[in-house]
């Protein structure tokens, strides 16, 4: 018996327990490091599915750029209201209705269209190979995409610039 | 593990995201729903790409994630700069555009 499966179900167990409490927590900040816990077990995911590099990126990006970002800005909008942070829900009701619709739809389709493919056998290093299409057939979205990121800086900046 | 399990598991997350998305008053906790979601559609791509052989999956969410990012910076400058002018973080009390 392999290891996948024992790790499939324990970061399944974890991912959802932590994605639950993401939307569950009353304290924002609490939120924010159990969504960093979520994004850790997406990147164990990733390693299971022998996606390496996705998983170092998602890592460095993620679990480290996207939590400092959103928790910069928990403390700067605290300290501008002078009290803590508490979020209330509302429209449960709706929500888990809604919710609920989505993934029993979802879950119609997986049903009814059963993917019955096996996992092919890992050919050669997946992330030179991601390397490689990266910068020949993607190379012009690549491109824009450092494009959108100086918008995004420029325009992060300009948003949160002091008062003058 | 069969692809079902991985795209079930990405439903789910999914869902909790959307849940999220529609019961949170505060708009960074609502920012916070929306990364899961995006996050759930990433596992989607990979797991896709894994199994059908086909790499183009893995290199859209290097694509995903960059824009996740980009999208998550602008909206939390947003967020902040909302506080400064309404000094409020819940959804409900922007409704300047309300007649």
């Amino acid at each position: 018996m392999s290891l996948e499966p024992i790790a499939f179900w324990g970061l399944a167990v974890v991912l959802l327990a932590s994605a639950l409490a993401v939307v569950l927590t009353r304290n924002l900040f609490h939120s924010v490091l159990y969504l960093a816990l979520t994004l850790t077990a997406t990147s164990g995911l990733f390693l299971s599915l022998d996606a390496e590099f996705l998983a170092a990126v998602q890592l460095l990006l993620y679990a480290g750029g996207l939590i400092t970002i959103a928790v910069f800005a928990i403390v700067v909008t605290e300290r501008l209201v002078g009290d803590r942070i508490t979020q209330t829900s509302r429209q449960i009701l709706t929500g888990f209705v809604l919710a609920g619709a989505v993934l029993v739809a979802l879950l119609a389709v997986f049903h009814r269209a059963p993917l019955t493919v096996t996992r092919p056998p890992v050919s050669g290093d997946l992330t030179r190979a991601i390397g490689q299409t990266l910068l020949t057939s993607y190379v012009l979205p690549f491109e824009l995409l450092g494009v959108l990121f100086l918008a995004a800086l420029v325009g992060a900046l300009y948003f949160a610039r002091p008062d003058d | 593990m069969t692809l079902q399990a991985y795209l079930t598991l990405a439903a789910m997350l999914f869902c909790i995201g959307l849940f999220g998305v529609i019961t949170r008053r505060n708009t960074i906790g609502i920012l916070l729903g929306i990364e899961l979601m995006l996050n759930a559609v990433n596992i989607n791509l990979v797991a896709f790409a894994r199994y059908l052989g086909d790499l183009s999956g893995m290199v859209f969410t290097v694509f995903t994630i960059c824009i996740t990012i980009a999208e998550a910076a602008l909206g939390l400058a947003l967020v902040i700069l909302i506080f400064r002018v309404r000094r409020t973080a819940v959804a409900d009390h922007l409704d300047l555009l309300k007649g």
